[in-house]
């Protein structure tokens, strides 16, 4: 017992992740955080974007089920759940049913490398973007599967769709990705990195962010890859696959209930997924902003107010929303709801203040705020792109982005050679 | 740190590897032989991770995996699998096939008993931090030649794809 709790213990004087220091206590507790934390980032996502979509286009959204429809996910959830499970008689059953657990485990895997922080990473790979890159490859997989299983048209159809569009523009994507690990290299030794901690290391090292690096290259290399993970992830304008007004759903017209909220789960997981990838690889990882221009403990000081100030904020809203609420007694249980959430916010940003707190947070923060704001260009692309044909799809991928990619990353490599040997001061 | 690297993990992807290889030649359906090859190479890449061969590993995943794979998979859907189904399966390659697994089994046992002498008693100690780098400059350095002419073999293909797939060129 006492062998255990010292084994415990070991992990948190050590400084690094988990997986390094071949903790597998706190392995396990890292990965049900971030499982957990995935999952609620999915639930918010889908209240997200209901809400901001509803906006957009001069709606409500929901507004029925909890405040300003904050428990809407919930109560999909449960539907969902309780919905009958079919599967169709002529359908391959085994692979049906082992499709959507693919994908999730596709979509959930990649979050093992992903660096929320130095230490905040379940673990980091010597080879981890190939990994997120490969693991997150093996989603057409379950997608075809889905497709092919069902024993139907239109889910076969749109999984050749999906699966046609996810392989054109992973190389593209690709492209993108090796001129931003080329970036990695430009230190003394001269030896880049595939890790993802190490990727935000060398950001850190070179004080500047890949998005401005080489200035017009490393934002190509970033537009290319935020092209590519929309087409990726099968999200508007490259939504074809799953084209409501031409296919019924695509792959998942013949899932129903806890099958098709499994395929809704993966599709957010890995929208987060490649959104991380990019903001380690462009946006610099954990670091907040200007770590060198800002730097000093002052500048620190006040950075680390951010993740309460946030928090604060939104809790602020909550109140007004509440004091705005309509005074009808119908409304009573709405607006206690309401100003409980409130408290709730309040509270969490009240404590995100305690240095002791702040100081372990923010890492994660700056992470979390900057997918935050991926996410929530995902929802603003779909309320403004109309959707693409197929072939337009392909010639962007192919005739568009490829040769964009193949430019940038010679000319990436042309201009850090240079700057290696020539101009070195 | 502890190696995982232990004969258990190796004894259980070998299973599966084996499994799933049987499984390959086994199932009527070719989507099912399809799914099961994916198995096998996902457990081959984990074997080379045992290996401490990373960077063999991911590109296995990527290109094997989620590439290849994929391109197979997408080939057999169009196929019309019912006719398929009720193909009489046939074989008349019994001779060849007992010659060829007996001489390969031959060669294993030999290897099995005179293994100590052929290979090192002990494992290169590689770095792991550096296999990636160590890849390459092998690769650009060292095996250039071969490397390039891959490359080419490549072209080549992509070209003859090109030229049967497009009438009017």
């Amino acid at each position: 017992m006492n062998a255990f709790v010292q084994y415990i213990e070991s992990y948190l004087t050590s400084n690094v992740t988990p997986g390094a220091a071949g903790n597998m206590f706190w392995a396990s507790i890292y990965i049900l955080i971030v499982f957990t934390g995935v999952s609620v980032g999915v639930i918010c996502m889908n209240w997200l974007e209901r809400k901001v979509l509803a906006h957009m286009q001069v709606r409500l959204g929901p507004m029925r089920v909890g405040p300003h429809g904050l428990l809407q996910p919930f109560a999909d959830a449960l539907k969902l759940l309780l919905k009958e499970d079919i599967i169709p008689a002529r359908a391959d059953s085994v692979i049906f049913w082992s499709a959507p657990f693919i994908v999730d485990l596709a979509a959930f895997t990649v979050f093992v490398v992903v660096p929320f922080g130095p230490q905040h990473a379940i673990t980091d790979m010597n080879i981890g973007i190939l990994f997120m890159l490969g693991v997150s490859s093996l989603s057409v997989l379950g997608i075809v599967m889905a497709g092919w299983a069902s024993n139907s048209h239109y889910p076969l159809i749109g999984a050749l769709r999906s699966s046609a569009q996810m392989v054109s523009y992973e190389v593209a994507m690709g492209f993108a990705v090796v001129s931003a690990i080329l970036m990695t290299s430009l230190n003394a030794t001269g030896t880049g990195t595939l890790s993802m901690i190490g990727i935000v290391e060398a950001q850190k090292a070179q004080a500047e962010w890949f998005i401005f690096k080489f200035f017009p290259l490393g934002l190509i290399a970033f537009f290319i890859f935020t092209v590519a993970m929309v087409a990726e992830t099968n999200r508007a304008p490259f939504d074809l696959a799953e084209a409501e007004s031409e296919l019924t759903a695509g792959f998942h017209t013949e899932y129903s209930g806890f099958r098709w909220s499994l395929f809704f789960l993966a599709e957010y997981g890995a929208m987060m997924a490649v959104s991380s990838i990019a903001v380690t690889l462009w946006l610099g990882g954990w670091l907040r902003p200007f770590p060198n221009w800002l730097s000093g403990s002052t500048w620190d000081s006040i950075f680390s107010y951010f993740p309460g100030a946030t928090f604060l904020f939104l809790a602020t809203l909550c109140f007004y929303e509440t004091a705005r609420m309509p005074k009808h007694p119908y409304f009573r249980i709405q607006t206690i709801g309401l100003a409980v959430f409130g408290a709730l916010l309040a509270l969490i940003g009240l404590l995100l203040f305690v240095p002791a707190v702040s100081v372990r947070i923010q890492d994660i923060f700056w992470f979390t705020a900057k997918v935050a704001g991926f996410m929530y260009l995902y929802i603003w692309y779909r309320g403004t792109f109309p959707r693409y044909r197929f072939d337009q799809l392909m010639r962007m991928g192919w005739k568009v982005l490829l040769p964009i990619g193949l430019g940038t990353l010679i000319l990436t490599a042309g201009v850090a050679l240079i700057q290696q040997n020539l101009w070195r001061p | 740190m502890a190696p995982i690297a232990t004969p258990f993990f190796f004894y259980l992807l070998a299973a599966i590897m084996l499994i799933g290889g049987i499984l390959v030649i086994m199932c009527r359906n070719a989507v099912h032989s399809a799914l099961a090859l994916i198995v096998t190479l996902l457990a081959q890449s984990a074997i080379y991770l045992m290996l401490y061969a990373p960077f063999v590993a991911g590109v296995q995943i990527i290109l094997y995996a989620g590439g290849i794979m994929v391109l197979f998979l997408f080939v057999i859907m169009l196929v019309n699998i019912d006719r398929a189904l009720k193909e009489r399966q046939f074989n008349s390659q019994w001779w060849v096939g007992i010659i060829a697994a007996t001489t390969l089994g031959g060669l294993f046992i030999a290897v099995y008993t005179k293994g100590k002498s052929i290979f090192p008693e002990r494992i290169a100690s590689v770095a792991e931090a550096d296999n990636t780098q160590r890849v390459a400059s092998l690769l650009y350095g060292q095996y250039m030649f071969a490397f390039e002419i891959a490359s080419l073999l490549l072209l080549v293909a992509i070209i003859g794809a090109v030229v049967m797939a497009k009438k009017r060129i």
